[in-house]
């Protein structure tokens, strides 16, 4: 080996190695160039697509939500309004541990076991990502409490929240209704309506009454602010901002005063109360006793309360005046006293000579009348006052069946009225097609004789009772029920008045209808059923009174009140208007196992008239000295 | 006097390389003030790590190769037992044990071995340089392949790739036969399944994330689609300094490390990515030019290697942040945030200017 050959492998190695560190070094151009590739399709291709995405990602739609709408009564006091107050809400599915987080919260804040309860009951009922409240009305200790300790609680945070709130709470519960958290039903319902938009930040929804029936008046528009946000969801600052439309409030023909006096008539009774204006169908009080806190369901109802109020044995969540169905009874017959004139069966002088009862020809049976022994000479002017049951067994086995339907029907039974909130149902007008249907049976001669006299098979609810009645104190002129009277447009503050519609003008001969609203005006005079809730009056009232059997009673057994549990009892009734000759007001009253419509219920309809027609309030309860003397 | 001194100081220093570092590292301080959203605290804290890093890199150049050589098996041996020291004893960090308590600070020592291994392989290449055979190829291979397995099961699959690279870089610039790479290539193509089922799962999942990030996108997916919104949003000329949004509304993960560099396509755009990669280019060609013309072959493939390392770092950083490699622990070389990073880096363009300016030496 020489150095010579050394050199020349030496030559020899540094040129293979220069190969090699040019292969190296192009193979790192090639990657750089690759990646300058990428660059430029990312940068310059794909950027106007990543700067959308950048966009995104920055800015975020923040609702703000609209102040919903008032809901007033006739002369603006406040059935529901809002106010702000703060919440402490948690997002479950932020928390690691709830349980302990809450254990941990309760060492600050009180947090009662019926917080609890609730909040568990608003966990299973909603999202894992849903802020939701465990504690409301924070007050400014335990919020400066909490800020303190605010980083200790990851996922909890305090909120500024408006709060629905009834001042009146039980008084008309089942009118106004109320609002609760939006649940999958509702939010499937905003989706097919396309409403789901406008609820975005929403947390609640009318669910009953007129909370439920107006919410697309009441909710109003949301707001929008378009905010540039971090990763973590928080504001950095403001872009632009859309406010919020408030909702728009609603004015109703309900006058609250007159509520008030119509629950305090009853006083321990259950029932249902509706008072209409017959000329505009506005409806004036709208009771169902007894009624419940409201303002329990805003945020949750907790389980305790939803329990009390569910088995509670007065049932103080149905809706009686349109969800409760009674047989109408005897207030049934001014009704039926149409029909037969109408439709020539009975002219006001023909009569009959009461035996007491009433027997199909050609049958043993007898249908007793209430008074035994029966009225004697009965015509059509007296069967309503004194109220003859033999009377309208005769006359409806004459109408026969399909004409008493056809006839009655007009009058709104057997049909929903079509009042402005929800649930309403339809009561019974019993046909020979119904009876087919329902029981898969004929009709029998027997089935129309209890059915003139509001029994058997009929069924009315408190609200088709009033629309009825306030269909004769408008002489025929059938007006659609109407809560709200006025709506005001939150923005422009304009008033729109909510317009009377008639539903159908009954073409019933002016004599006629004289004739019966002439008897009406005798039942609330001396020798009528209702004489004494009319007593002293300085206006004329007209009335009928009527009792709905609660359990039937079997041929030839007596029905004594004293010996009947209280629950048994019959069911009070009492149609009236009144001032008789100008109606300004139209009533129906049903007390639930009452007993006599002319002593319990006549005497709330009476404080009712009283007050509305003079202003008067009642000195003490009215039903409370109920007495046997009259009947039905 | 003064020139002397002045001397003293540049003398072994490379001065084309150095300005080429010094404005790369400039440019990453202005990056980091907006990264670490106008932290100035932080600026000061990398630029200390700078002035670190500059000295040992100073100390390291002035030492002659020859020196440098001595260093060699002993770092190796060092990092090593170091390695094993942390399988057994380390510190668990994110999951991973990397990290070994000596005293009052804690080191990670498969940064040490990013030095260690080329040094080791060509220290070995050179004793050897008479004589190459396959064999010690193979003896290369293993001294590799053993701190490499080490730092993949800490696990800490980046590195131990790179490190694995910079073995290679040296393995390759000392002339291993292209039948063998071809062969190795092969089978490193048949083992893949297997080394796939040794993967841990969250290493199985970036490499999944990559072929399709919205998969998973606010989990594995979430770093890489963030950080290609960045630099797209950026598009040609950027949003301008301090004014990404992605970047500065948090939506950017690590973005003061590893992901810095989407921070500054998104405010520089695709002329600022030009700039940078221009100067890693000029870094790299400088670097193996250096290599080129040094007269040992311990040199040659010392410089060569950390060059193509340090090209190689830059390379994978970029490519995961733009969304075309998975997402590995990798820094941006010279502008993330990190003092030992930026410690090794220098330390190896000490020996790569040392390699550089203690040629004329000798030759005489």
């Amino acid at each position: 080996m020489t150095r010579g050959t050394e050199l020349r492998n030496h030559q020899r190695e540094l040129y293979y190695f220069r190969v090699r560190l040019t292969v190296a070094g192009s193979l790192a151009l090639f990657l750089f160039l690759l990646l300058l590739s990428r660059f430029v399709y990312v940068q310059i291709v794909q950027h106007d697509h990543y700067m959308t995405l950048a966009e995104q990602n920055r800015i975020s739609i923040v609702p703000i939500l609209p102040n919903r709408g008032l809901i007033l009564d006739r002369n603006g006091a406040v059935l529901a309004h809002n106010y702000t107050a703060f919440t402490l809400e948690m997002t479950p599915s932020k928390l690691d541990n709830l349980e302990q987080t809450i254990n941990d919260l309760a060492a600050l804040i009180e947090i009662t076991p019926k917080d609890r309860k609730r909040f568990k009951k608003l966990l299973e009922e909603s999202h894992n990502f849903e802020s939701l409240p465990i504690r409301t009305r924070l007050n400014d200790v335990e919020i400066a409490r909490f800020a303190a300790n605010r980083y200790r609680f990851p996922g909890v945070e305090i909120k500024a929240r408006l709060f629905r709130h009834y001042p009146l709470g039980q008084i008309a519960s089942h009118m106004v209704g109320y609002i609760g958290r939006i649940n999958d039903a509702d939010l499937d319902r905003l989706e097919a309506s396309g409403d789901l938009a406008n609820y975005r930040g929403s947390d609640h929804i009318g669910k009953a009454g007129l909370e439920q029936s107006y919410e697309k008046e009441l909710h109003g528009t949301t707001g929008f602010e378009q905010v540039e946000t971090d990763a973590g969801g928080r504001a950095v600052r403001t872009l632009s901002r859309t406010p919020p439309t408030s909702g728009n409030n609603l004015t109703l023909h309900a006058d609250l005063k007159l509520q008030q006096v119509a629950e305090q008539a009853f006083g321990n009774f259950r029932g249902a109360l509706v008072a209409i204006e017959p000329k505009t169908g506005g409806v004036l009080a709208y009771l169902s006793k007894p009624g419940f806190d409201t303002n329990l369901f805003v945020d949750g109802i907790d389980p305790q309360n939803w329990d009390l109020l569910n088995n509670s044995p007065d049932k103080p969540m149905v809706n009686r005046a349109m969800h409760g169905q009674y047989p109408p009874g005897s207030t049934f017959k001014p009704f039926m006293a149409l029909a037969g004139l109408e439709l020539n069966k009975r002219t006001p002088s023909y009569g009959i000579n009461d035996p007491g009862f009433y027997s199909l020809p050609g049958s043993s049976h007898r249908y007793r009348d209430w008074k035994a022994g029966g009225h004697g000479f009965v015509d059509l002017h007296k069967s309503l006052v004194i109220s003859c049951d033999t009377y309208y067994y005769g006359l409806a086995v004459d109408l026969g069946i399909d004409n008493i339907f056809n006839f009655i029907s007009h009058f709104g039974f057997g049909k929903k009225t079509g009042i402005d909130i929800e649930g309403e149902r339809t009561g019974l007008l019993p046909s020979v097609e119904w009876k087919l249907k329902r029981f898969k049976q004929k009709w029998y001669v027997g089935d129309t004789v209890s059915v003139g006299i509001g029994q058997g098979y009929n069924l009315a609810t408190p609200l088709q009772l009033a629309v009825a009645t306030a269909t004769i104190a408008n002489s025929g002129t059938q007006m659609r029920p109407l809560l709200v009277r006025q709506i005001e447009n939150s923005k422009t503050n304009v008033i729109t008045p909510r317009p009377a519609e008639t539903i159908s003008i009954l073409p019933i001969k002016p004599e006629n209808m004289v004739l019966v609203r002439n008897a009406l005006v005798d039942v609330t005079r001396p020798g009528g059923t209702a004489a004494r809730a009319s007593a002293g009056a300085p206006y004329a009232m007209a009335g009928k009174t009527g009792t709905a059997q609660v359990v039937g009673m079997k041929q030839g057994e007596k029905y004594v009140e004293s010996r009947v549990a209280e629950r048994h009892r019959d069911h009070a009734l009492f149609i009236a208007y009144a001032p008789a000759d100008d109606p300004k007001i139209a009533i129906a009253v049903l007390v639930e196992n009452g007993g006599h419509g002319g002593s319990t219920a006549a005497p709330i309809a009476r404080a009712v008239f009283d007050y509305y027609l003079l202003g008067k309030l009642p000195v003490r309860p009215v039903t409370d000295a109920a007495d046997e003397s009259e009947h039905d | 006097m003064i020139r002397r001194f002045g001397l003293f100081l540049i003398r072994y220093l490379d001065g084309f390389l150095l300005t080429v570092l010094c404005a790369t590292m400039l440019l990453g301080l202005f990056v980091l003030y907006s990264a670490s959203a106008q932290n100035f605290d932080r600026v000061i804290n990398q630029f200390i790590s700078i002035v670190v890093a500059l000295a040992i890199m100073w100390a390291v150049a002035n030492l002659p190769p020859q020196h440098l050589m001595r260093f060699a098996w002993p770092a190796y041996v060092a990092g090593l037992l170091l390695l094993v020291s942390v399988a057994l004893f380390g510190e668990v960090s994110h999951g991973a044990r990397r990290w070994l308590h000596i005293g009052v600070t804690r080191i990670q020592p498969s940064e040490l071995m990013k030095v260690a291994v080329p040094l080791m392989l060509a220290w070995y290449f050179e004793k050897r340089e008479r004589s190459m055979k396959l064999s010690d190829f193979a003896v290369a291979a293993v001294l590799l392949l053993v701190p490499v397995a080490l730092i993949a099961k800490q696990p800490d699959l980046g590195t131990a790739l790179l490190i694995a690279a910079s073995g290679f870089y040296v393995l390759f610039l000392a002339g291993i036969g292209w039948k063998v790479i071809t062969a190795l290539t092969a089978v490193a193509a048949a083992l893949a399944p297997v080394a796939w089922s040794l993967l841990h799962d969250y290493q199985q999942q970036r490499i999944l994330t990559l072929l399709d990030p919205s998969q998973d996108p606010l989990g594995a997916g979430y770093h890489t689609i963030q950080s290609t919104i960045a630099l797209g949003s950026g598009g040609l000329i950027g949003k301008g300094w301090l004014q990404g949004t992605q970047a500065h509304l948090d939506f950017l993960p690590e973005r003061h490390t590893d992901f810095i560099f989407a921070v500054y396509g998104e405010e520089f755009g695709l002329f600022g990515i030009l700039v940078l990669l221009l100067l890693y280019l000029l870094i790299v060609a400088r670097g193996l030019y250096i290599a080129a013309n040094a007269p040992s072959l311990f040199g040659r493939l010392v410089a060569g290697s950390i060059t193509l390392t340090f090209g190689t770092y830059a390379f994978v950083n970029m490519g995961m942040v733009s969304g075309i490699l998975p997402v590995v622990g990798v820094p941006l070389p010279l502008i993330s945030f990190g003092g030992t990073s930026m410690v090794t880096l220098l330390l190896g363009f000490g020996v790569v200017m040392s390699v550089a300016t203690h040629r004329r030496l000798v030759k005489q």
